[in-house]
């Protein structure tokens, strides 16, 4: 309190923004599902970063003599074997790598493509914002999932075709939320302000109003990177981006689905808890978040 | 004696922010009595918004009432249930907010909205409607057939207040709540309003709160009234005394602020009240004011001053006999005005016409506009809203093209429109100060960085040399070095609107246009800024293009005063020919308007309506319909007047010849 004793001087209002965005912070680390969440998080990302430490079989190694071994703690296998008698634990922790690495990295991409997009129809409105916005309706009113099908059987399917098509995907719909949140600046007079002064265009969007958009951006993006998630694990389900015999979560579940039948659940089963888990951890960091920014 | 209508019992109120506690009410007491009307005034801050809230309990949920006790037509209302407290809101108290258009809901028909209210007193949907009319009709609205099935956006500012007073009054209660009911609105509504308000109370004897920092709405409103200092009552006794013969040096120092009895930039400064109210939550000092106190002693610092009575009224004081002691002779003075009209003119209008179109209607915002701005002079533009007045200025910054091209002359040559086709010396000269400088500065970028690109840009100085620079223009303004580094969140409003001029001065322009640079300003920070910007134009011989609604300022710093109407310039000469007459009959009725501080004496003139709607611009002089002169005869109706020059090098658009126009020095001279 002993910053404000000097209010004689020309002193105003004493809290300084470092203050700010501290009890900021030290709100977020208080918020359960933020913790929750991100510890969940954090396991994921440990484990595309160094699944071997977590597991130490080989997701790879068959054994088709110890196949279907029933989870916890049997024979050495903690989540139990699959139909070609590979541990479902360690393919499990294996999987996480692909999905991690090319959720985030399409939204990156579409987060992207999504910013310079809705900053530009924002900022310039007029014709360029008309008819972008017909074509991002025209594309959200088809599933996310039937394009990309489409796009992929018709490209191959890799890795960095499967992140560009998500990306490009997804830039239309953040952008429909940069363009609202701009739409608000663009009439503050800051933006004027700036115009008056001459400035290009290009510095009036990344420049100043850019900072100013930037708490639904995280917001955006962070909702977004739960449905890549999704997006990436029906892509490998349905085939796309992975090889047979993969670790990869969608692809597991595809591969093991029909052992269901067979009242084998785990192989299939576990990989889908493990994906259930990774979306709903981002949606608890994303409701923190989001929560936060609103206040 | 009756019960108060609504007693304040040494109330202390606080808000928990981020788990502390900060206290905005420190220990209130007042009483309302029935029938009276009291008036609650302060600046931004001083608690006097919670104040009004905590009559009716509606307060955020992170309030705690930590001491005292609120009494409501002699009910304790701090200790009623919900359903008691529900049925004291619907039938004895009602609140009318700043903004109508807020406190309508946008998308329900004003009828539906009024009508609610009876019905919620369990009327029929019949004798609803009977009652709406009934009361449309009671806050004059004359055709409350039409208003009940329009919209709340189809209604002007001043009918939608209309209607929210209506509202607040269908349940008879004893007791309105009036939250700066007036600060929207231009200066002939705000008067109708106020006059309105004033009829209906005495019609129905309702008691009122009325909450402003107009003090001038204060002093023609209210019987008596309680100034109110970082949450504590400072000095209470009827309007007149107070307002007239202030006891406390901080009602004295408020009143000193406002540029009064005519005063001008050229013969002295405004007074000013050095520092900051404390910070809510602040610990405080004993005496609240003593940080800024001129009379501050030792005793001020350790005891707190309890209420000395002063026949009829009472001030917070230790040092009430030492009062007279604050005599305003150390005002420095003023800065000469050195505007050579001989010279070629900065800027030049020439017949400037603005018509926007819009759903195949134009709108003619600016018609036929011509005059010139000399260097270091200020030319003030005044007229209600929707005059043209902002559009004109916007015409000259560049943001919308003019109707003719080559109709702007700046600095001798021709200004083209688009800020970004003119040329960098066209741009650094002509520079705009906002209204509110919350909106016009960047919130996510430091002080440093707001004025720094503005002198990179405009000043075009390369990066070694805009740290010296930096440091001489926010010297020049008054801020500090350790301001540099913060954001405009951390500033006040009377900081962030010098950063704003610096802003606008880091080019050196030759132009600034002021739009309302200090309406969204307390009184004492008012003034700071008002001697800023006189200091500013005498040391850099900067002309001004000042914009306000508030006459006063206008008359303070302009030299010469242009009048809008309907885009039109009505009349156009030096402020004091202006303001003292002869003047144009719409210039009379605007100074007639405003509330003063110095109590009116004269009869108001009264301008009937609302201005007319750009679209369908009424024939002959556009101000017939409205006029209190009108002659006889339908000249007026059918005759465009021609702009006639006056003896003094101005202009006037009126019938009526130039010496028999109204001459009364209104009340701003007192």
């Amino acid at each position: 309190m002993s910053d404000t004793t000097n209010s004689g001087t020309h002193a105003g209002p004493a809290t300084s923004s470092k203050d700010i965005r501290k009890e900021l912070r030290g709100l977020l680390y208080r918020s359960k599902t933020f913790i929750v969440g991100m510890l969940i998080l954090a396991f994921w990302v440990f484990c595309a970063v160094a699944p071997g430490v977590v597991a130490h079989q080989d997701p790879a190694a068959i054994e088709p003599s110890a196949k279907w071994i029933h989870p916890f703690f049997k024979q050495g296998h903690l989540l139990g074997t699959d139909r070609r008698g590979a541990d479902v634990f360690s393919r499990v922790i294996h999987g996480a790598r692909e999905i991690m690495i090319i959720a985030p990295a399409a939204t990156i991409v579409g987060t992207v493509v999504g910013v310079v997009l809705g900053l530009s129809m924002g900022y310039f409105r007029g014709p360029l914002d008309d008819i972008l916005s017909r074509v991002i309706e025209a594309l959200m009113s088809l599933p996310v999932i039937l394009i990309t099908l489409l796009a992929l059987t018709a490209l191959s399917g890799g890795r960095l075709t499967i992140i560009l098509l998500i990306g490009f995907l997804f830039g239309p719909i953040i952008a429909r939320t940069v363009r609202a949140a701009v739409l608000t600046e663009r009439n503050l007079d800051y933006v004027r302000a700036a115009e008056l002064r001459g400035e290009r265009s290009g510095y009036i969007m990344f420049a100043e109003i850019l900072p100013n958009v930037f708490g639904p951006i995280v917001v955006e993006f962070t909702v977004r990177l739960g449905y890549a998630v999704f997006t990436m694990a029906g892509l490998a389900f349905l085939g796309f981006g992975t090889e047979p015999g993969s670790p990869d979560w969608g692809r597991s579940i595809f591969e093991e689905r029909s052992s269901l039948l067979s009242n084998v659940w785990w192989p299939s089963m576990m990989p889908a808890l493990a994906l259930a888990s990774l979306v709903v951890a981002i949606n608890l960091v994303a409701d923190a978040v989001q929560g936060m920014i609103d206040r | 004696m009756s019960t108060p209508a609504l007693e304040f019992n040494d109330l202390q109120l606080a808000y928990m922010v981020r788990g502390q506690a900060r206290e905005v009410l420190r220990g209130v007491s007042f009483a309302v009595q029935p029938g009276e009307t009291y008036g609650l005034v302060g600046e931004s801050g001083c608690g006097k918004s919670t104040a009004a809230y905590t009559a009716v309990r509606y307060l955020p949920t992170n309030a705690r009432i930590l001491g005292g006790d609120v009494h409501l037509a002699g009910r304790d209302i701090l200790s009623l249930d919900k359903k008691e407290l529900q049925n004291l809101r619907a039938n004895d108290v009602s609140i009318v907010y700043q903004d109508p258009g807020q406190a309508l809901n946008p998308t329900i028909k004003v009828g539906l909205q009024l009508m609610e209210a009876y019905q919620l007193l369990g009327q029929s949907k019949h004798d609803a409607l009977t009652n709406s009319r009934e009361i449309l009709r009671k806050v004059q609205i004359a055709d409350p057939e039409s208003v009940l099935g329009r919209y709340p956006h189809q209604l002007s500012g001043g009918m939608q207040q209309r209607v929210v007073i209506a509202m607040a009054l269908a349940c008879n209660p004893q007791l309105i709540i009036l939250d700066e009911p007036t600060t929207g609105l231009d200066a002939t509504v705000e008067a109708e309003v106020l006059d309105l308000i004033r009829g209906l109370r005495d019609e129905f004897g309702t008691s009122v709160l009325f909450i402003s920092h107009n003090l001038g709405a204060i002093r023609a409103m209210c019987d008596r009234v309680g100034v109110l200092y970082a949450g504590k009552l400072v000095e209470e006794g009827r309007a007149q005394d107070v307002f007239d013969n202030p006891q406390h040096p901080y009602t004295v120092g408020l009143l000193r602020c406002l540029p009064r009895h005519g005063s001008r930039k050229s013969a002295q400064r405004l007074e000013t009240i050095p520092g900051f109210q404390p910070l809510l939550g602040a610990p405080l000092p004993a005496c609240v004011f003593v940080d800024r106190c001129p009379l501050a002693t030792e005793k001020c610092r350790s005891v707190a001053p309890e209420w000395t009575q002063l026949g009829g009224r009472k001030v917070r004081c230790h040092h009430v006999d030492r009062v007279h002691e604050l005599v305003s002779s150390a005002l420095p003075e003023g800065t000469p005005s050195t505007v050579d009209r001989s010279s070629t003119p900065m800027l030049v209008l020439d017949g400037v016409s603005k018509t926007f179109h819009q759903g195949g209607q134009a709108i003619k915002a600016v018609r036929d506009v011509s005059l010139e701005l000399f260097a270091g002079e200020t030319l003030g533009l005044v007229g209600e809203s929707g005059s043209g007045k902002t559009t004109l200025a916007h015409t000259v910054l560049g943001i919308h093209a003019p109707d003719q091209a080559n109709t702007i002359t700046f600095d001798g040559k021709n200004l083209k429109p688009g800020t970004r086709k003119r040329p960098a010396d066209q741009v650094r000269g002509i520079q705009i100060i906002f209204q509110n400088p919350d909106s016009a500065l960047n919130r996510r970028h430091s002080v440093r960085r707001i004025i720094g690109r503005s002198l990179r840009r405009l000043a075009q100085l390369p990066h070694s040399e805009v740290d010296g620079a930096l440091q001489e223009i926010t010297a020049s303004v008054r801020l500090t070095e350790r301001h540099l580094d913060m954001r405009p969140s951390q500033l006040s409003g009377g900081l962030k609107q010098r950063v704003a001029i610096a802003r606008a001065f880091a080019g050196h322009p030759r132009i600034v246009v002021c739009d309302e640079p200090t309406s969204s300003l307390d009184v004492s920070v008012q003034a700071a800024i008002l001697n800023l910007l006189g200091d500013l134009q005498h040391d850099r011989d900067t002309s001004y293009l000042f914009i306000s609604h508030d006459l006063r300022v206008v008359r303070y710093l302009s030299d010469r005063i242009a009048v809008l109407y309907l885009g039109r310039i009505m009349e156009l000469g030096p402020a004091e020919r202006v303001f003292d007459g002869p003047h144009h009959p719409y210039t009379e009725a605007l100074l007639s308007a405003a509330p003063s501080v110095d109590g009116d004496t004269r009869e108001r003139i009264r301008l009937d309506g609302e201005i007319p709607s750009a679209v369908n611009q009424p024939s002959g002089c556009v101000f017939h319909t409205r006029c209190p002169r009108r002659l006889e005869g339908d000249l007026c109706s059918t005759v465009e007047p021609p702009l006639t020059p006056t003896p003094d090098g101005g202009v006037i658009r009126c019938h009526i010849p130039f010496d028999q126009l109204g001459g009364q020095p209104v009340a701003l001279r007192s």
